[in-house]
């Protein structure tokens, strides 16, 4: 266990190294500047500026100084937020991110689960026919329909919840913004556990343990249920990455102060070094969530070998 | 019985005349009355695209001022007007049609790249699989909305360039796919016989490996075009896709977000079309992928 840790993160580090290379230099490649827009600078307050931040220096040079800095720790400071860091943006901006796609993720696993279980031991019966029909609709309708939908009904018509906003995280806030991102998570998650379901029930070694007499609910619970959530495992690692790094619409409708909506704006003003931290954020997230998620796969799969 | 008798004859042709595994798909999908649904739903929808603008009274863009939020069924507006007096109807049938064509652009890009670099990966194998699939676990770990703002601010927001931008980006998973599916192909029997009849690498690939591709690869394509029109929609509804006086179902449902307090109408009716479309697209997948990959009946 422990050498195969070492060795996937091992093999991490050239990828990662790579996402920082290529986006480095298809960001720079793109036209555009941190410091338009403004005020006109004079050519000298520009060059003044440039030097400031150390863009005056040849290109491949710049880019060994910002590798030199991520080795370190340092992810440089924001070319538009004057006297902020890389990571102190990161810092103000992730909580925010964090609450919403953590706490969707979780709900949306415990109830996709628990829908697709049910919908798989009532095959071809209504209860099965029901959820699949709802989790159709799920998967067909994106967020950026059922949020604003949600918002008239819910927030503008009922008036039960605010339209919009953070308030601190007050929970009122939250509702809406949760349900939208779970919502198609749910349809996902509850067709892929019914299909796994449906596959390992017809199997020899379910058809044994009943043959043995052992109660359905332990049979599901203890020897179903293990192997049905493999295709599930593999799906939540990247699924969670996306929604952890913010989803943009939910922030843009619900005008929360997550990640996703920065990385847009940041990524829209050049504003190098900041979109360089968060490409470095979600590409150590998706590694590390498939590296979980490939240990939980040996975890529950015991014919899987971790070498 | 005699070789070459009509009897003989007679029981070869009936041989021949067997149930290919296509035949055997076909039959399989045409039983499926969800995705018989979502073809005649899919079909109608096309149709709509291309012919409903020459049949409805008004053009797309056109402003008529007396008729600003004029609700449905009011004055020959079917489906009502927007903020401007733009018939909803005859935008709606516009942005159906940008949205299907480029579902359908970028998906064929992104076919075109995924079927291609998965094959020869996957084929030539060692060192040179190693290193494309390198690039495609790269690739993956790099934001969608990265490449999708560098490539618009880089070649301005042409839709053209809004195909191929998405085109480009949604390949990586059909390679993936592409490449599982070859190295299970490439030692079978008919490969070797083709190696030992003295084709090359890309004549193998084109001729052999490819075709027999073809399952899988169908089945993820209607999977593949409505996440690209979601995609367009997404990009649309942040301001970076189809500009104006152009329209997508991502334009329309953003501008009847904003509205919707106002003129409901303008929200409910292109998220209908949209999820009406998507499930369309959505049986198609799952028919033809019960009807290609029976082991599940």
């Amino acid at each position: 266990m422990l050498r195969f840790l070492l060795r996937r993160l091992l093999v991490a580090v050239p990828t990662l190294f790579l996402v920082i290379t290529v986006a480095f230099f298809m960001m720079r490649a793109a036209p555009g500047s941190p410091f338009v827009n403004e005020r006109q600078l004079t050519p000298q307050v520009e060059a003044a500026v440039m030097a400031k931040f150390g863009m005056d220096k040849p290109l491949h040079e710049q880019y060994f100084n910002y590798l030199a800095g991520v080795v370190k720790g340092d992810f440089g400071p924001s070319l538009k937020y004057r006297d902020k860091s890389v990571l102190d943006i990161l810092h103000d901006n992730y909580k925010v991110s964090l609450i919403l796609g953590g706490v969707s993720i979780l709900l949306a696993a415990i109830i996709g689960l628990s829908l697709g279980v049910i919908a798989a031991l009532r095959q071809n019966r209504v209860a099965d026919y029901l959820t699949m029909g709802v989790a159709i609709l799920g998967v067909c309708i994106p967020t950026f329909v059922t949020a604003p939908l949600l918002v008239l009904v819910f927030a503008s018509r009922l008036g039960w919840l605010p339209t919009a906003g953070w308030n601190g995280g007050a929970l009122a806030n939250l509702v809406l913004p949760i349900t939208v991102l779970a919502l198609p998570q749910i349809a996902i998650i509850s067709r892929l556990t019914r299909a796994g379901m449906i596959e390992v029930l017809r199997s020899n070694y379910i058809r044994t343990a009943r043959a043995k007499g052992l109660p359905e609910s332990l049979i599901v619970r203890k020897h179903a249920l293990r192997a049905a959530i493999l295709p599930l495992v593999s799906y939540l690692g990247p699924a969670a990455a996306g929604l952890l790094t913010g989803s943009l619409v939910v922030e843009k409708i619900f005008n929360l102060p997550g990640l996703g909506k920065f990385f847009v704006i940041s990524a829209l003003q050049r504003d190098y070094t900041v979109v360089m931290g968060m490409v470095i954020v979600y590409a150590l997230l998706i590694l590390v969530l498939n590296l979980i998620a490939d240990m939980l796969y040996a975890a529950l799969d015991p014919r899987v070998k971790l070498s | 019985m005699i070789p070459g008798s009509p009897q003989r004859a007679d029981l070869l042709e009936r041989a021949v005349k067997g149930r290919s595994l296509w035949d055997d798909a076909r039959r399989r999908l045409f039983a499926n009355k969800a995705a018989v649904a979502g073809m005649i739903v899919l079909a109608v929808m096309v149709l709509a695209a291309i012919v409903g603008p020459f049949l409805v009274p008004f053009h797309y863009d056109t402003v008529t001022k007396p008729d600003v939020w004029v609700g449905p069924g009011v004055r020959g507006h079917l489906l009502g007007t927007d903020s401007l007096g733009r018939d909803l109807l005859s935008r709606l049938l516009a942005g159906l049609g940008v949205s299907l064509a480029i579902g359908v652009v970028a998906t064929s890009v992104s076919l075109l790249i995924g079927v291609l670099w998965g094959a020869v990966a996957g084929y030539i194998g060692g060192r040179v699989d190693e290193i494309m699939m390198r690039v495609v676990d790269t690739l993956y770990s790099l934001p969608f909305i990265f490449f999708v703002i560098l490539l618009m601010v880089t070649f301005g927001r042409n839709i053209f360039l809004i195909f191929l931008a998405i085109g480009a980006v949604e390949w990586l998973t059909m390679s993936r796919i592409v490449r599982g599916q070859t190295l299970s192909l490439k030692n079978k029997e008919f490969i070797e016989a083709a190696r030992a009849a003295g084709l090359g690498s890309r004549q193998i690939i084109l001729k052999h490996i490819v075709p027999n591709l073809l399952g899988p690869v169908v089945v993820y394509v209607t999977l593949t075009i409505p996440a690209i029109i979601i995609a367009e929609s997404f990009l649309s509804f942040l301001g970076l896709g189809v500009q104006p006086p152009m329209a997508s179902l991502g334009t329309l449902i953003a501008g009847g977000a904003q509205d919707m307090e106002i003129a409901p109408w303008l929200l409910v009716f292109p998220s209908l079309t949209m999820v009406i479309t998507l499930m369309a697209f959505n049986f198609i997948g799952d028919g033809l992928r019960d009807a290609l990959d029976p082991k599940d009946r």
